[in-house]
């Protein structure tokens, strides 16, 4: 079995999956009942000043009959004094020893920052993880992702948690920005550890139609809330991958973000991540998800010949870059495979009316004998040579692998946006003629 | 014995309830969410009456039931009772691709069952509103399927338009017989109503050429449409045939809608005699009532049977005993009341069927249901209808695009037409028949309706199974042959 333990940034684990900051992870209960299940470590609720929380706090997207793709809250940090939590995290250090503890945090003044460090210190936390991401009721009294949307404050701010930090400080990052590499490199310029993202995105997940208030319904009322769960997922890849890529941050990635599975976890961990949080997967089923993630990337690992974690980490990070880099002369081309199609016709319809109008229906008899080889049922035909293979019809197949994006031989060397660019300008290449 | 009810209202309820109930909201919100939604779907094909299947199930994962049953609705209004009635793993769910899948083809009929029950349960009214009245009449003989699909697309054309019937209540053999456990006969009579609302109106306990000659009709009417359906059993032409205890099975089922089924009458040894859906119908519901035994007897092998493979299932499932390549010879009777049928072994030479000498024997029975195929009324037909032409089947000859009889202005549809189909091929032919009524009072040609799903197809968004319906056991055979 491949090794799973890691070492982020000084902060050792048994196996890369922390309970992220939220609701899992609000007392030493739970952390009892994360690490008995097997998670490696838990980030510990945001500790600061206590709140008030209100009800209810909770909405989700439900799709297909699939509950909770995606998941809003307007909880806030945690509503338990800080000397309850100081006083948990370190009963729980002293029953998991070799498991990673870390100490959530948001607080306003540099004296306050400089207090809760060194208390989370005391209590024994393994590392400290500074909340500039929470996009409701924190961001309005300047915390949260208000610090996290301006760089020169988050860098002003991580400087105050440097200055008492005696452990590793994670800063974890808010979604809710243009461009997320400025706030990743101002966490860098100002000593930080490492970062982790992506917090929650700021949504309202649907209206009831017949009150016309969004859930979560508070007296009459709703707010804009965290959205997380499985439909952030290509979100938050995206932005770990440009904290991973960018030279300028060059920080340990801890990957957040609408992970469930350890396929979510491998591919986050292949982007850059080296070490995951995982919140929304557990609110919908609990700590024991973890096993199965664990036992599936050891497996994972097992199959590729890697013998730990770190052998995989960044693997899939060169291969991701700018569009100019792609090559204008590949193609490739829809297949359909006869002995797979149901004639469902659903790759016509989409390509007709939603791509590029390459495939027809037409009569089934040539295609012999096959699943929905019936007078009167037409089946889909590609017509190659218009195919931009632009992967639709691929993707709205219901059959698994009955239509395969199949690379074809155009017998023309590689050429980027960039080469033709500097070809056209050299005079070398003719122009590339516009679609008609 | 005379027959005598067996069961307590409760427990003959019970044993009759729905053999595919209704579904839960988010039953039928999951059922719904397993359909592909297939562009030019073959289940609309499958559907006599051109459902857009694909588009109201998307409306019902949607939570517009309203919408999906006008969906239904506009394509078959008796699109209630067909939910129920329908053999659909022949038809829309027959031509599934879930089957090719290899997973369980969506549940059509239950789907439609669900978005039809919510437009009874709010009382919508989800039919177009009937186009102004344009002074023609049209009178309907018949307030079976054929005669209410028909009735129903001529009122909205605008006709005035009259429907006779003899019995008591609208609806015909979906009224009167159904098994019960696929369907009460209180969802056709709220067709009825629906259909009522329309303008149409029913003139019941009426038989024509009894109470009212049809050359009245084709003197007050600008044309006719025939919807009778067929006749009685057939005779079986053996001694004891005349027996109190010797019943037409649709006699016996129509008899558990028009009583309490605590009230039906029943023996407790049945034979039915005939292997058609019918006597299907007739064996499981008497064993539902009580009967200790019921036998099906059929003159041919199990691979003959006209009954669809679902009902045989159903009814081996209900305890149904089997007695292939059998034939009565004789009914058996003590002080007038039935004891036993003589069934005789049959043999198959030379393709026709031959009793084998000698194999008599004595099979013990109280009620014998004849369910050998309903007769064709050609001779009523005859007598009403000078000049109307039969094929050699004794089906009324007719136009297949525009239901038109021999006679120009009296058109056909349903069994009197095909010889005996399902509900839906009859709602069909009514409608088709309602459309070349109006062709040929007007020269208009109507279609539709128009079906999102089909949109961009060559042959337009309303073609459908309306217009050329595949048959999927037709579509079986074809693919056995390759």
């Amino acid at each position: 079995m491949a090794d799973l333990s890691i070492n982020f940034a000084g902060i050792r684990s048994p196996n890369p999956f922390w309970v992220a900051s939220g609701p899992p992870s609000n007392t030493a209960y739970q952390a009892d009942r994360a690490f008995e299940a097997g998670w490696g470590g838990v980030v510990w609720k945001t500790i600061g000043e206590p709140v008030v929380n209100v009800s209810s706090r909770y909405s989700a997207l439900n799709l297909g009959g699939i509950r909770m793709v995606g998941f809003n809250n307007i909880e806030l940090i945690s509503d338990r004094s800080p000397e309850a939590n100081f006083r948990e995290i370190a009963e729980v250090k002293r029953r998991w020893p070799s498991h990673a503890v870390i100490a959530s945090l948001m607080v306003d003044t540099r004296e306050r920052w400089h207090e809760f460090v060194k208390r989370s210190a005391d209590a024994g936390a393994d590392g400290i993880e500074l909340n500039f991401g929470c996009p409701h009721g924190m961001c309005e009294r300047g915390m949260g992702s208000a610090v996290g949307q301006n760089p020169e404050v988050a860098e002003t701010i991580v400087g105050w948690v440097m200055e008492a930090a005696t452990i590793p400080v994670i800063v974890k990052l808010t979604p809710n920005i243009t461009n997320v590499v400025y706030a990743a490199r101002a966490a860098k310029r100002a000593g930080a550890d490492a970062i982790s993202l992506i917090n929650t995105i700021n949504s309202i997940t649907n209206v009831n139609l017949d009150t016309l208030v969004p859930e979560p319904f508070v007296a009459g009322r709703s707010a804009h809330g965290g959205y997380c769960g499985p439909a952030v997922k290509p979100i938050a890849l995206n932005m770990v991958h440009a904290c991973a890529a960018d030279p300028g941050v060059g920080l340990p990635i801890s990957g957040i973000g609408g992970i469930a599975t350890w396929r979510d976890a491998a591919e986050f961990v292949a982007l850059g991540a080296a070490s995951l949080q995982v919140c929304t997967a557990i609110m919908h089923e609990g700590f024991r998800i973890v096993e199965d993630m664990a036992d599936g990337l050891s497996a994972y690992l097992d199959s590729k010949g890697m013998q730990r974690l770190a052998d995989l980490r960044g693997k899939a990070v060169p291969q991701v870059g700018d569009w100019q880099q792609l090559d204008l002369h590949y193609r490739r081309v829809a297949r359909i495979d006869y002995a797979k199609c149901i004639g469902c016709n659903l790759c016509q319809i989409a390509c007709e009316d939603g791509a590029h109008q390459c495939i027809d229906l037409v009569d089934p008899t040539p295609f012999g004998l096959g699943p929905g080889r019936v007078p009167g049922k037409p089946l889909p035909q590609v017509r190659e040579h218009d195919c931009v293979g632009c992967n639709l019809c691929s993707i709205v197949c219901p059959v698994d692998n009955c239509i395969t994006m199949t690379p074809v031989d155009t017998g023309r060397p590689p050429l980027t946006w960039n080469d033709y660019q500097a070809g056209l300008a050299a005079g070398t290449i003719a122009p590339i003629q516009p679609h008609p | 014995m005379p027959l005598k009810p067996l069961l307590d209202a409760a427990t003959a309820a019970a044993n009759l309830a729905d053999t595919k109930p209704a579904f839960s909201p988010q039953e039928a919100r999951a059922e719904a969410a397993r359909c592909l939604f297939c562009y030019d779907a073959p289940c609309i094909k499958a559907c006599p009456t051109g459902i857009d299947v694909p588009t109201f199930i998307r409306k019902i994962t949607t939570d517009n039931l309203t919408g999906a049953a006008r969906t239904i609705l506009e394509a078959n209004v008796l699109g209630g009772s067909c939910a129920r009635v329908c053999p659909t793993a022949m038809l829309c769910e027959g031509a599934c691709v879930m089957l090719d899948l290899q997973q369980q083809p969506i549940q059509i009929g239950r789907l439609q069952r669900h978005a039809t029950d919510h437009a009874v349960a709010c009382d919508l009214d989800l039919l177009p509103t009937p186009a102004a009245q344009n002074g023609r009449r049209v009178s309907i003989l018949g307030a079976g399927p054929a005669g209410l699909g028909c009735a129903a697309e001529l009122a909205l054309l605008g006709y005035s338009v009259t429907v006779y019937d003899k019995k008591p209540a609208g609806g015909g053999l979906n009224t009167y017989g159904i098994a019960v456990y696929k369907m009460r006969p209180e969802v056709s009579l709220d067709e009825v109503r629906m259909i009522e609302r329309l303008g149409v109106r029913f003139c019941f306990g009426v038989e024509v050429g009894r109470d009212i000659e049809p050359a009245e009709l084709l003197a007050d009417y600008d044309a006719l449409f025939i919807g009778l359906g067929l006749g009685g059993a057939h005779r079986l032409g053996i001694p004891g045939e005349d027996l109190p205890e010797v019943i037409d099975a649709l006699e016996f089922i129509e008899t558990m809608h028009v009583r309490p089924l605590a009230e039906v009458p029943l023996g407790r040894r049945v034979v039915v005699l005939g292997c058609g859906n019918t006597a299907i119908d007739a064996a499981t519901q008497a064993k539902r009532l009580g009967a200790q035994q019921a036998t099906i007897v059929y003159r041919r092998g199990a691979d003959d049977m006209p009954a669809y493979g679902f009902e045989y299932e159903l009814a081996k499932a209900d305890g149904v005993a089997f007695l292939f390549d059998h034939v009565p010879v004789e009914v058996l009777a003590e002080h007038g009341h039935v004891t036993a049928v003589k069934l005789a072994q049959t043999a198959v030479r030379a393709g026709r069927i031959t009793i084998v000498p000698n194999s008599e024997i004595t099979y013990a029975c109280d009620l014998v249901l004849k369910a050998v195929g309903q007769m064709k009324q050609v001779s009523l037909l005859e007598r009403l209808f000078p000049g109307l032409a039969f094929d050699h089947h004794g089906r009324v000859i007719h136009d297949s695009a525009t239901m038109q009889t021999t006679l120009p202005r009296v058109f056909v549809g349903g069994d009197a037409a095909s010889g005996g189909r399902e509900v839906v091929n009859a709602v069909a032919e009514g409608k088709k028949a309602a459309r070349g009524i109006h062709a040929s009072l007007t020269g208009e040609i109507v279609r539709g309706p128009v079906q999102p799903s089909r949109i961009g197809m060559p042959d337009g968004a309303t073609g459908s199974g309306f217009d050329h319906p595949i048959r999927v056991h037709e579509l079986e055979a074809a693919l056995k042959q390759g």
